[in-house]
């Protein structure tokens, strides 16, 4: 590296952290390696990789206005039913899978290579720095940004050996006349640091992506649960997954609690489960709510909703009892529940019932809609419509437990338009045989389990970024150089010319300041001439 | 005292607040006049100035009969230097005095509610705004900018306190249940922290567009008109440059720590660390604008306007992060 003072200068206005650009390699190469060379250079400049950052910002924009099906695909579906014509061609554009999609992909990904070609050089560079010592004191002192001289009555060891205490901490080289100082350093490594922990949290994310999972399954008090594949309602499997790797526990739901506030907002949820590592461990109890989930052994298990499950016992034609716990869906903030009581096994025909379940219910006199108005169970009813007949599971199609989908071959019990209500205990005896009986208010929760191996990568790599920033941010760049000569024409002997003078390679504003600093306190242990004795 | 009466002067303080930023916003406003008239007068015509020199001197020293002495224009300057000092000087008290009241409002939110006082858009919006003032304050008192920014910096943060207080105002009350995690005073007081001195660097960097659209029309001896007209009250452009960066760089590591923190108790509450949520898209958003800001700040040919503009870019971000997404759009950040 050159010291001339002009070099140097421009360096100290430069305000990047980045090193001087390497100079032009000589074009002896084929034209295709010479292109290819000039794309390479073009894709790890920083105006790429500005331009890159802004398109990445860009990208997510869409993700957060468009639902997701990722996130909420109940949403994406009621999108496609609202805007039938729009939909398909947004679809086809990813829009409703942005964080997905191959466009986004390619961004971040030419982004990290962008990166990833930035660093590469930069930490070869900020290793022949780390062992580089600090350029020689230039000739001409007085043209650097900041600089000081004065005769000292000290010899030129003292002055140097009041510097280099002054200098303490900096990397130094001192020589007869003089010391070159730098510090520092710290800045481009906490700036390499930060950039490669980036990588680093890429990784993380990755490896959760590929070998990560996550399950949801709905569970009705005093049901139990198997982590395996199987017992879930939803899955969500990384892409090289292997069901094998998933922790052997099982939990049985015995209590979900929730408590809400007069206006209705939920204030805690709680749920007591009882759960083993493995099939023959004894069950120990165990309290799981929102912020506390259950963990066995890297598998976490989380309390993620709640509903009601009204218990019913339906009596068959030929008084055969029934008994059915029906996960019903809550509408809205009040728990107002859709309901399908599907009875398959009746005698005769199979019987239906579909209705609303409302814990605190009220019913409009005029109307007799039911509606709840406030979440807990203070007044519940089951409010039901019945059907006899095919219930159109026996075909071997999937159907779903939570909707009546064929109807065609179902008969309205009674006139099939005015529902009736129960309360607990309350039963209907069904027009032409049979009955049903709405038995108690349980609820049931959902959980979800996740697995994640890459989280523990993501989490050591955000340490290190955060590190990294502040010691890019924060660490400041200097130069200083002292150079001692003894004083010529008319002076006393003995006397000594000092010269300081220093560069701030970053965050110039506040050098000055630092300097006078600097300088006035070697100034002040090796004796200025004006503090001479006389 | 009761909670009722602790949340009824929290809002009584909050309303003081406002009124004594609104005041200091005045003051500094009152100490720009002055000075605009005096750097008006200094740059008039010499004559004229000597003329009202002499006019005023004639006034003074009516009957007095001493030699007319032609005085240096800086006399006409000098009743209405003390002014302008010693409004600014009031400016800087109705802020303090303003700071103080406003944290005793945010403290006794707190108090009434049994919580940290930043559990809804209404608390964290005034907390947002406190930390706003504080990092200003903080910045003239280590001498970065001079006070007169005031002017400017109060006007935005007596519409956004006047707005939190009417139309984001929630009564104090307890925390729905997923907030419900000592998260929340790491979390949410990093996004407070560091969304306030975002506020303020995007306030800094609009401030630096007007200064510098002032400078090249002034150099192009083309007429100003308003807005950029009051570019020649601020401070030069490298200076609102320079602390608009030194803002960003100190809330830029914070706002990382507040979404890693909050990825943290997502994975907590919600068991996944990210999950592309709008609140965590939008944050992602800035997160990376602030990124973009201070890698085209040390780039060739991005400095100066250019990045202030991404600078402005990535604080509409933020607001969109915390305004427009909360209000308009569901997702699991979806409170107050």
């Amino acid at each position: 590296m050159t010291t001339t003072a002009s070099t140097e200068t421009t360096e100290a206005t430069r305000m990047s952290t980045a090193p001087a650009p390497l100079p032009p390699r000589p074009a002896r190469a084929s034209s295709t390696v010479a292109a290819a060379r000039r794309a390479w250079r073009q894709l790890t400049s920083m105006r790429t990789a500005l331009l890159l950052l802004f398109l990445l910002a860009l990208a997510s924009v869409p993700g957060s206005f468009l639902p997701q099906r990722g996130l909420n695909p109940v949403a994406v579906q009621q999108y496609f039913t609202e805007n039938p014509s729009l939909a398909p061609v947004l679809d086809r554009l990813y829009l409703f899978d942005v964080f997905a999609a191959p466009w986004f992909a390619a961004v971040y990904l030419l982004l990290f290579v962008s990166l990833v070609g930035c660093l590469g050089p930069r930490i070869r560079l900020h290793a022949k720095a780390l062992r580089t010592p600090p350029p020689a004191v230039p000739r001409v002192l007085s043209r650097m940004p900041a600089s000081d001289r004065w005769e000292s009555a000290a010899t030129p060891r003292e002055v140097l050996d009041a510097a280099a205490a002054e200098l303490k901490g900096w990397r130094s080289v001192r020589t007869e006349n003089g010391i070159s100082a730098e510090r520092g350093y710290l800045r481009e490594t906490g700036n390499l640091l930060f950039h490669v922990s980036l990588v680093g949290l890429l990784v993380g994310i990755g490896m959760g992506g590929l070998l990560g999972f996550q399950g949801t399954v709905l569970v009705k008090e005093g049901e139990g649960f198997a982590n395996t594949v199987l017992s879930f309602d939803d899955i969500k499997p990384g892409r090289r997954f292997d069901p094998a790797r998933l922790v052997p526990f099982n939990f049985v739901l015995d209590d979900f609690r929730a408590t809400y506030d007069e206006g209705g907002r939920a204030l805690t949820f709680d749920a007591d489960l009882r759960y083993a590592e493995g099939p023959d461990d004894d069950l120990e109890p165990v309290n799981v709510r929102v912020n506390h989930p259950l963990e066995v052994d890297g598998a976490k298990t989380y309390l993620l909703g709640h509903g009601y499950a009204p218990k019913v016992l339906v009596v068959d034609r030929e008084g055969n009892e029934l008994t059915q716990t029906v996960a019903c869906l809550p509408q809205g903030p009040t728990f107002l529940s859709t309901c399908v009581i599907k009875v398959p096994d009746a005698a005769g025909e199979q019987l239906a019932f579909e209705g609303v379940f409302t814990p605190t219910t009220v019913q409009d006199p005029e109307s007799r809609r039911v509606t709840s108005v406030y979440p807990a169970p203070e007044n519940p009813a089951l409010t039901v419509l019945g059907y006899r007949g095919d219930l159109g599971i026996d075909s071997g199609a999937p159907t779903s437990v939570y909707n009546l989908e064929d109807r065609s071959r179902l008969e309205p019990i009674g006139d099939g338009e005015t529902p009736v209500r129960l309360a607990p205990g309350e039963t209907w005896d069904l027009p032409g045989g049979g009955s049903l009986t709405f038995v108690e208010t349980t609820e049931w929760a959902t959980f979800q389990v996740t697995q994640d191996p890459g989280k523990v990568v993501a989490l050591v790599a955000s340490i290190g970024m955060v590190l990294g920033l502040c010691l890019s941010l924060f660490v400041r760049r200097r130069r200083v150089w002292v150079r001692v000569s003894p004083a010529g024409g008319g002076a006393p002997a003995g006397r000594t010319v000092v010269e300081v003078a220093g560069l701030a390679r970053t965050g110039p504003e506040a050098f000055r300041e630092e300097f006078d600093g600097l300088s006035g306190r070697i100034r002040s242990t090796a004796r200025p001439v004006s503090e001479e004795p006389a | 005292m009761s909670s009722t009466a602790l949340a009824g002067l929290s809002d009584d303080l909050l309303f003081a607040s406002v009124l004594l930023y609104a005041l200091s916003m005045l003051a500094f406003a009152g100490e720009q006049a002055s000075r605009r008239s005096r750097r008006v007068a200094v740059a008039a015509d010499e004559r004229v100035a000597q003329r009202a020199a002499a006019a005023e001197r004639t006034r003074v020293m009516a009957g007095s009969g001493g030699p007319s002495v032609p005085a240096p224009p800086v006399t006409v300057a000098a009743p209405a230097d003390a002014a302008h000092s010693r409004a600014g000087r009031l400016g800087m008290l109705f802020t303090v005095v303003g700071a103080a009241v406003h944290s005793g409002s945010i403290l006794t939110r707190g108090l009434a509610a049994d919580r940290v006082p930043w559990g809804n858009m209404y608390e964290f919006s005034s907390a947002v705004a406190l930390t706003a003032v504080v990092c200003f304050l903080v910045l003239v008192a280590t001498g970065k900018v001079d006070r007169g920014l005031g002017a400017f910096v109060m006007v935005p943060v007596v519409l956004y306190l006047g707005l939190a207080g009417t139309v984001l105002y929630t009564a104090a009350g307890p925390l729905v249940p997923a907030l419900d995690s000592y998260w929340i005073k790491i979390h949410v007081f990093a996004a407070v922290l560091s969304s306030g001195a975002f506020m303020l660097s995007g306030v800094l960097a609009l401030l630096y567009l007007l200064r510098s659209k002032h400078d090249s029309l002034v150099a192009a001896g083309r007429p100003t008109r308003f807005p950029v007209s009051m570019g020649d009250a601020l401070p030069s452009a490298p200076v609102l440059d320079r602390v608009s960066y030194a803002v960003i760089a100190f809330a830029f590591p914070i706002w990382t720590f507040a979404i890693i923190a909050g990825a943290i108790w997502a994975e907590a509450a919600w068991g996944r660390y990210w999950g592309w949520d709008p609140k965590e898209t939008w944050s992602f958003i800035t997160w990376v604008l602030y990124a973009g800001y201070l890698h085209a700040r040390a780039t060739a040919g991005w400095k100066g306007t250019k990045a202030a503009w991404i600078g402005v870019a990535a604080a509409a971000a933020l607001v969109i992060d915390y305004y427009v997404v909360n209000i308009f759009v569901v997702g699991f950040h979806s409170y107050a």
